[in-house]
């Protein structure tokens, strides 16, 4: 095994040994946190990264909370088979509103504006229906008393740690498994040019569809798992507009291209917002999104493949340009010729 | 019992025909912005935001009347058009229109906390209260009216504007063809500058009759933001007679919803109805089927 097969794994079982090693509550609140927002955005880049930009996402995370807490909480649902429910939902809703739009062509601005007045509607649905939902206050499932695993609530941080963890490493797993899949190449060249893919084979809706459907559980999973954590959700922190940017913001910081780019993102961005909070106390609300939107501005503008993606790329250019030095021993009279015949 | 009904439906489709009015001002500058620029300002609702905290500040600060601080925010708020051009999309003409409309939701953030950070959260208004009109059992609001006909004078202004001037047709030129212009010596960058200070104009404008109405906090934005966008798209991105109709109709759809139930569900209704307008009539309302 080379050193690129094994670092998985420790890094792997370092992440595991955390909560036994350092059980600081506060330290794994934030790592946790992070490891669900980090599973929310490499599901918004699954579909993200072939160019379908979503801003419909608030709403599926917004439907697997509240689907989950509801079901619990009105009908008694064990969040067990709730969430499997919640995550349908978010599914059922995603091809209502995809399917059409992908059979229609609608694409770019349209298709971002659709699903944005998808956000809108789940936003406003969770409003409207305020007897049930709570509205604009908020929602809490019922507490039962301790951890109780069929209620999949439990009051030791390391448990809850661990599951974002699994499910954290399970969303990379499904990144891993789409990119190497066919479907990765008819994507990307459906993001190329849709009727060039159409025309050489690829089933253009299809295979969108699959992936804002594949896209949409897993949003709605991290909408679930939130809510059984925080024991409280209101329809502005897990779902509208402002979540559905917060996705993107994070992803385009990250890296949208690389398979821990969102992570890095959340990493940041959590960072960022703890940090300001503690250093500015309750004069900090506002500062962190102002410094979040300037660096959303900025990356889009001089860094538009994210802090990671353009440190890969760097590494990358680095190891191409030293291994024809070695070879030719003159490389940069190589790279402008390649320049001079590329123009 | 039916006479009575009638009278609350007249009453709320005058509302919706008053709301459309304003509906179809903001469109109106987002669609100009659309129709020469070719991008998307998600803060567009932003801009309005904070040319109501313009008002809001030149009035109770200050100490101006009305109308003399009208033409301020307007003034303002067309700067900040002008430079968000400037700053942000400028150096980003011939991005991806994905990373033109994002970076445009970063500047939607940085206002919106700015105005948190600068003014706080509190709900504030001008304090000016105009009557209410009565009329045959129907309570209609002087403001409303009043934003009707001024939007509805805005926009012929416009039109007047981009028809009659030179500078109008060199901006409709523009709209048309990107390459070709520059080349019959139109200074393309100029008229995207103008252009955008246009478009904020009409944010501060609409910002301005909006303040009679509302109160401001730094996510009045929101309330409005996403409506503005959807009656751009159900219009037509950059059609501008299609963002008007569209206009009164979402109007009509929210006032009429909101009257058998909640306001919430008037906005569910016309969000949904957008959806299933998408897909009947992809490339905008009036549209022609190519």
């Amino acid at each position: 095994m080379t050193a690129r097969q094994i670092a998985p794994w420790i890094a792997g079982a370092a992440l595991i040994a955390v909560p036994f090693v350092h059980r600081d509550a506060y330290h794994l609140h934030i790592l946790i946190l992070i490891l669900i927002w980090a599973f929310a955005y490499t599901s918004w880049s699954m579909m993200g990264r072939f160019g379908l930009v979503s801003l419909g996402h608030g709403g599926f995370m917004g439907v697997g909370a509240y689907v989950t807490a509801l079901l619990w909480n009105h009908l008694g649902v064990s969040p067990w088979l709730g969430i499997p429910l919640a995550m349908l939902a978010a599914a059922v809703l995603a091809v209502i509103v995809a399917y059409p739009c992908f059979r229609f062509r609608i694409t770019g601005h349209y298709f971002v504006l659709v699903t944005l007045a998808l956000s809108g509607i789940v936003l406003q649905v969770i409003t409207a229906t305020r007897n049930y939902t709570g509205g604009s206050l908020g929602y809490t499932p019922d507490r039962t008393r301790g951890s109780q695993l069929w209620a999949l609530q439990f009051d030791d941080k390391a448990v809850w740690y661990l599951i974002a963890l699994g499910i954290w490493a399970a969303g990379l797993l499904v990144w891993r498994w789409v990119d190497r899949s066919m479907d990765r190449y008819a994507l990307e060249a459906i993001s190329e040019d849709e009727d060039a893919a159409a025309a050489a084979g690829v089933n253009v809706t299809w295979e969108k569809l699959k992936i804002t459907v594949i896209s949409a559980l897993m949003t709605a999973l991290a909408g679930a798992l939130y809510c059984q954590y925080q024991m409280f959700i209101s329809p502005d922190t897990v779902s509208g507009i402002a979540i559905s940017l917060q996705m993107v913001f994070a992803v385009i910081v990250g890296g949208l291209y690389v398979m821990l780019g969102p992570t890095v993102g959340a990493i940041i961005t959590i960072m960022l917002a703890e940090v300001l909070r503690i250093g500015f106390g309750t004069k900090a609300v506002g500062w962190d999104n102002l410094v979040y939107g300037v660096l959303l501005v900025v990356f889009i503008i001089f860094l538009p493949k994210g802090i990671l993606g353009s440190i890969l790329d760097r590494l990358k250019t680095r190891r191409e340009t030293r291994a024809p030095a070695i070879l030719a021993g003159e490389p940069k009279q190589s790279t402008a010729v390649r320049a001079e015949v590329a123009r | 019992m039916l006479e009575h009904f009638d009278i609350f439906l007249l009453e709320a489709v005058i509302n919706g025909i008053l709301l459309g009015g304003l509906l179809a001002l903001l469109a109106l500058g987002l669609n100009l912005i659309f129709g020469v620029i070719d991008v998307t300002w998600i803060c567009y609702a932003e801009l309005v935001m904070i040319g109501m905290y313009g008002m809001y500040f030149l009035v109770q600060y200050y100490g101006l009347p009305y109308y003399a601080a009208a033409p301020l925010a307007i003034l303002i708020v067309a700067v900040l058009g002008a430079l968000l051009h400037l700053l942000v999309i400028a150096p980003l003409l011939n991005a991806a229109p994905i990373n033109q409309l994002l970076a445009t939701g970063g500047v939607l953030f940085v206002l919106q906390s700015f105005a948190t950070v600068a003014f706080g959260i509190d709900f504030r208004n001008l304090g000016i209260r105009l009557p209410v009109l009565q009329f045959a059992d129907m309570h209609l609001s002087y403001s409303r009216l009043l934003a009707f006909g001024v939007a509805l004078i805005g926009m012929l202004l416009v039109y007047l504007f981009m028809t009659r001037t030179f500078l109008g047709t060199a901006i409709r030129a523009i709209a048309q063809d990107r390459q070709i212009m520059p080349l019959m010596g139109v200074d393309a960058g100029r008229i995207y500058l103008i252009t955008s200070a246009l478009g904020g104009a009409l944010a501060g404008l609409a910002a301005c009759l909006l303040v009679l109405q509302y109160d401001v906090h730094p996510f009045v934005g929101l309330s409005f933001g996403p409506i503005t966008f959807i009656i751009c798209v159900l219009g037509g991105l950059g059609n501008f007679v299609g963002g008007f109709v569209a206009a009164f109709l979402f109007a009509q759809i929210i006032s009429l919803g909101g009257l058998y139930s909640d306001l919430e569900w008037g906005y569910v209704l016309a969000f949904a109805f957008f959806i299933v307008m998408m897909f009947i009539r992809p490339a905008g309302l009036l549209a022609r089927r190519s």
